[in-house]
């Protein structure tokens, strides 16, 4: 019997496997087709002071082994979730869950990160600097390593739960901007976000997106997640939660082995509305096959030796 | 909503660039008309919304418009193909609320939903009167199928060289007490305007799961924003903001 579980800042889930921020909603969707109770956690829609409805739609393009999405962060602002969705969420999910929250400036990602950390069902927040599709504020914290503290400081200041700085791949050093979170008291780095794309329609010569660029996600960006995971798990000795592109139990024990903790998955939701419990259905077998009894012990296999 | 494998039975051209595909799988999941299914395409990464046009219980009927790859690619399947599809998405036509004397507008692509709706205002005792829009002759399908079920049914085409010269909105009919439309968004749009009782419309937008995941397909409404995929596609005439 293999042992799947991992612990996320001192917090012990089941198996390494938690759907992605904006790829799983608020869990009921997929709470209708299995039970979500298998996954380890699951990152929720990022979450914002205000409602928001996002950007123009078109919001959605194919790309080659991925999609661009240009959402631009919506959802019913954070007192609603706390109102609605988590006491409906908590009906069918009855785990920690991570909560994803996004902003327009340091206040916002402080006063929404305060207002969820009171919540009993989160167990960790996932502080996303780096959504590529909104106009000011987004990834915009997330491209400057003093931005990124700056974030981090206000967040860890109004809050008593782990918190996981969730980091943008559209940068040159990222080891640098996950060592000013560490230093600025974050408690983990999740990363890859989208990788900032875009698609033109050949008929009408225009972007396929309303809002011209989109976040790139999919298989496409594995090897730039594998990539970022192993040298972010280099620059810090916070826990990384892995994800990008992730679809296969093999890719998660690749994440692992690069450095991750844990490992998200977003885009293969969303063709697959099963994936996450495929994906979990075929780690004991994909380890066995590589020889790991305990995923934990693999946490950055890639670097020893 | 439910996943599985379907067979492709046939799959035949109606006009030059508008094919009918039925499949055979388990349709339980499929409830009301102007519901669609999701088809994953090799080489393609997001699945692809057809809307179905007709079911019974061990098959249903697609209609879909070669636009892109992913249709032109559903073009070369030939019979006995194994899909993996996501079926008896969305919601779709409320046949409840449509009145006893029922407009069912139809413009181009959209006009397969239709048949569907056309088939249960039928089963439910209604009388569905059918307007189909095209912008040539050449692009004419389904005519027969609506008068086959004895539908009353008028065509229009921009070009005038079939049916009535205009719009769907130039065949309206003097007596009738609520409408449901599936078309292009300025169709949809003119026919609000141009009729005035209650109506259902089915809305098309770019959609990446299909099922309620994303938030790619959104639109607002007067109750706040909707997913086309899951709330929709198919709404009310009062609830829509243009």
């Amino acid at each position: 019997m293999v042992d799947l579980h991992v612990t996320l800042s001192g917090v012990r889930l089941d198996n390494p496997i938690i759907p992605a921020s904006g790829t799983f909603g608020y869990g009921y969707e997929f709470a209708e087709l299995y039970d979500i109770n298998c996954l380890g956690t699951f990152s929720f829609k990022g979450t914002t002071r205000a409602p928001r409805f996002g950007n123009p739609t078109p919001r959605i393009a194919e790309a080659p082994s991925g999609l661009l999405n240009a959402v631009g962060l919506q959802n019913p602002g954070v007192d609603k979730v706390i109102a609605q969705e988590l006491p409906k969420l908590k009906e069918v999910f009855h785990k920690p869950v991570m909560a994803n929250v996004s902003g327009f400036s340091v206040e916002d990602y402080a006063y929404t990160c305060a207002l969820l950390d009171k919540e009993e069902q989160v167990g960790w927040l996932e502080v996303n600097i780096s959504c590529p599709n909104v106009h000011s504020g987004g990834m915009s914290f997330g491209t400057s390593p003093q931005a990124a503290a700056e974030v981090t400081r206000a967040v860890k200041a109004v809050t008593k739960k782990p918190v996981y700085m969730k980091l943008s791949p559209n940068v040159t050093d990222i080891a640098a901007i996950a060592r000013a979170c560490e230093d600025a008291g974050a408690d983990g780095i999740s990363l890859i976000n989208t990788l900032l794309g875009m698609r033109l329609d050949l008929r009408s010569r225009r972007p396929l997106l309303a809002n011209t660029t989109g976040g790139l996600s999919g298989p496409a960006v594995f090897p730039v997640a594998v990539r970022m995971v192993y040298q972010v798990y280099e620059a810090v000795d916070i826990p990384v939660i892995g994800m990008g592109g992730v679809s296969t139990a093999e890719d998660v024990l690749e994440l692992m082995l690069a450095g991750a903790t844990a490992v998200e998955v977003g885009a293969a939701n969303l063709v697959n509305p099963f994936a996450c419990r495929d994906i979990l259905a075929a780690l004991p077998e994909a380890m066995e096959k590589y020889g790991i009894n305990s995923l934990s012990e693999i946490i950055g296999g890639a670097h020893h030796g | 909503m439910k996943q599985g494998r379907y067979t492709v039975e046939e799959n035949r051209p109606l006009t030059a660039d508008v094919w009918e595909m039925r499949l055979s799988g388990d349709t339980g999941s499929i409830t009301r008309p102007g519901q669609f299914i999701n088809i994953a395409l090799e080489g393609l990464f997001l699945r692809r919304p057809i809307s179905v046009s007709d079911w019974d219980g061990e098959t249903a009927t697609i209609v879909y418009k070669i636009v892109g790859k992913g249709t032109a690619a559903m073009a070369g399947f030939r019979p006995g193909k194994r899909l993996d599809v996501l079926c008896g998405l969305g919601n779709g036509f409320e046949v409840a609320k449509c009145a006893e004397r029922t407009l069912v507008i139809g413009g181009g692509a959209g006009v397969p939903p239709m048949y569907g709706l056309a088939k249960a205002l039928l089963a439910a005792g209604k009388t569905p009167l059918a307007i189909l829009g095209f912008n040539r002759r050449e692009e004419i399908f389904y005519e027969e199928k609506f008068r086959a079920l004895g539908v009353e049914t008028a065509v229009t085409t921009v070009d005038g060289s079939c049916g009535i010269r205009g719009f769907v909105t130039d065949a309206l009919p003097e007596r009738y007490g609520y409408f449901c439309a599936c078309g292009p968004l300025p169709m949809l749009k003119a026919v609000c305007r141009a009729c005035p009782t209650s109506g259902q419309l089915s809305l098309e937008e770019r959609m990446g799961c299909g099922f309620g995941a994303c938030m790619g397909c959104s639109c607002e409404t007067k109750y706040g924003s909707k997913r086309v995929c899951k709330d929709g596609p198919v709404l009310e005439k009062e609830e829509i903001l243009w």
